[in-house]
């Protein structure tokens, strides 16, 4: 008989998501896609908590997630402001570029 | 089983099986797209089928959030600051795989496979079972335990935010010649 989706299948998707941010994390070198692959990884761990919270009949993963959303938010604001003085600065936002607290 | 349920249940799967697909896909676009622009709409058909995912999961309040949070306010910033960044560099280089982004990538790749093995010995079944009155997800239930039980870490987060838009602001400010 056919059963609910489990929610372990529903941890794997949160996983494989986590998973193809932080490659993109380590693959890619414009900033901002860097930026955009830790919005994904921070997806993939927000549906992590609402599954689980969702299986334990828990409200707690919901808050969670929304508290993730307000750091993520304010992450935004503050990481593309910096990437618009880096770029003012340096002219690039190529990753391999940006070294200047090296000294 | 009743006919009813059985419908139920095909339905979480179709939509499971749709809006993890579109998900993943979206996903992978994002991290291959040598365009920025494209890149940032690919990552918002991911939001949205995530926050599809998330009305299943009986969170529809996170999931309206998902939306005006994530695909609107988020994606709406970095799709400003592409505009307003050059960013021909990436199009004239030939992006090349180098030896050490391939190890890291296989790495990150073991990491998953360790998530799944973790995964596969949990058997899907939590050790406890859900108990009690089902929640529904709704803004009424949210907005109660946001403001009562979670009521100081939500005006943490309030203060979060204007200290996020406060440096946002004072980092973006070209002084003045």
């Amino acid at each position: 008989m056919l059963q609910g989706v489990p929610s372990s299948l529903y941890l794997a998707l949160s996983g494989a998501l986590f998973t193809i941010g932080a490659i993109g994390v380590i693959t890619r070198r414009n900033a901002i896609i860097v930026f955009m692959c830790i919005e994904l990884m921070l997806n993939g761990v927000n549906l992590s908590f609402i599954a689980a919270g969702s299986a334990l009949n828990s409200i707690d993963g919901m808050m969670f997630v929304f508290f993730i959303m307000t750091v993520a938010a304010a992450e935004a604001a503050i990481g593309l402001a910096i990437f618009v003085l880096l770029f003012r600065v340096k002219g690039t936002v190529n990753v391999d570029e940006i070294n200047l607290l090296k000294g | 089983m009743s006919a009813a349920g059985f419908i139920a249940h095909l339905f979480q799967w179709v939509v499971f099986v749709a809006a993890g697909a579109v998900c993943l896909l979206g996903a992978v676009m994002t991290i291959t797209r040598r365009n920025p622009i494209h890149s940032a709409l690919w990552l918002i058909a991911t939001f949205f089928s995530l926050a599809v995912i998330y009305v299943t999961l009986k969170a529809q309040f996170i999931a309206v959030a998902q939306v005006v949070v994530y695909a609107g306010a988020i994606m709406m910033l970095i799709i400003f600051v592409i505009m307003l960044i050059h960013l021909e560099s990436e199009f004239v280089r030939k992006r090349k795989l180098s030896g050490t982004k391939a190890i890291g990538a296989f790495i990150t790749v073991i990491l998953f496979l360790e998530v799944a093995a973790a995964l596969l010995s949990f058997g899907g079944r939590p050790a406890h079972p859900a108990s009690g009155t089902p929640l529904t997800g709704s803004v009424a239930e949210v907005g109660g335990y946001l403001y009562g039980k979670y009521l100081f870490p939500f005006e943490i987060a309030s203060i979060l935010l204007l200290v996020g838009i406060v440096g946002a602001v004072a980092l973006a400010r070209r002084e003045k010649e």
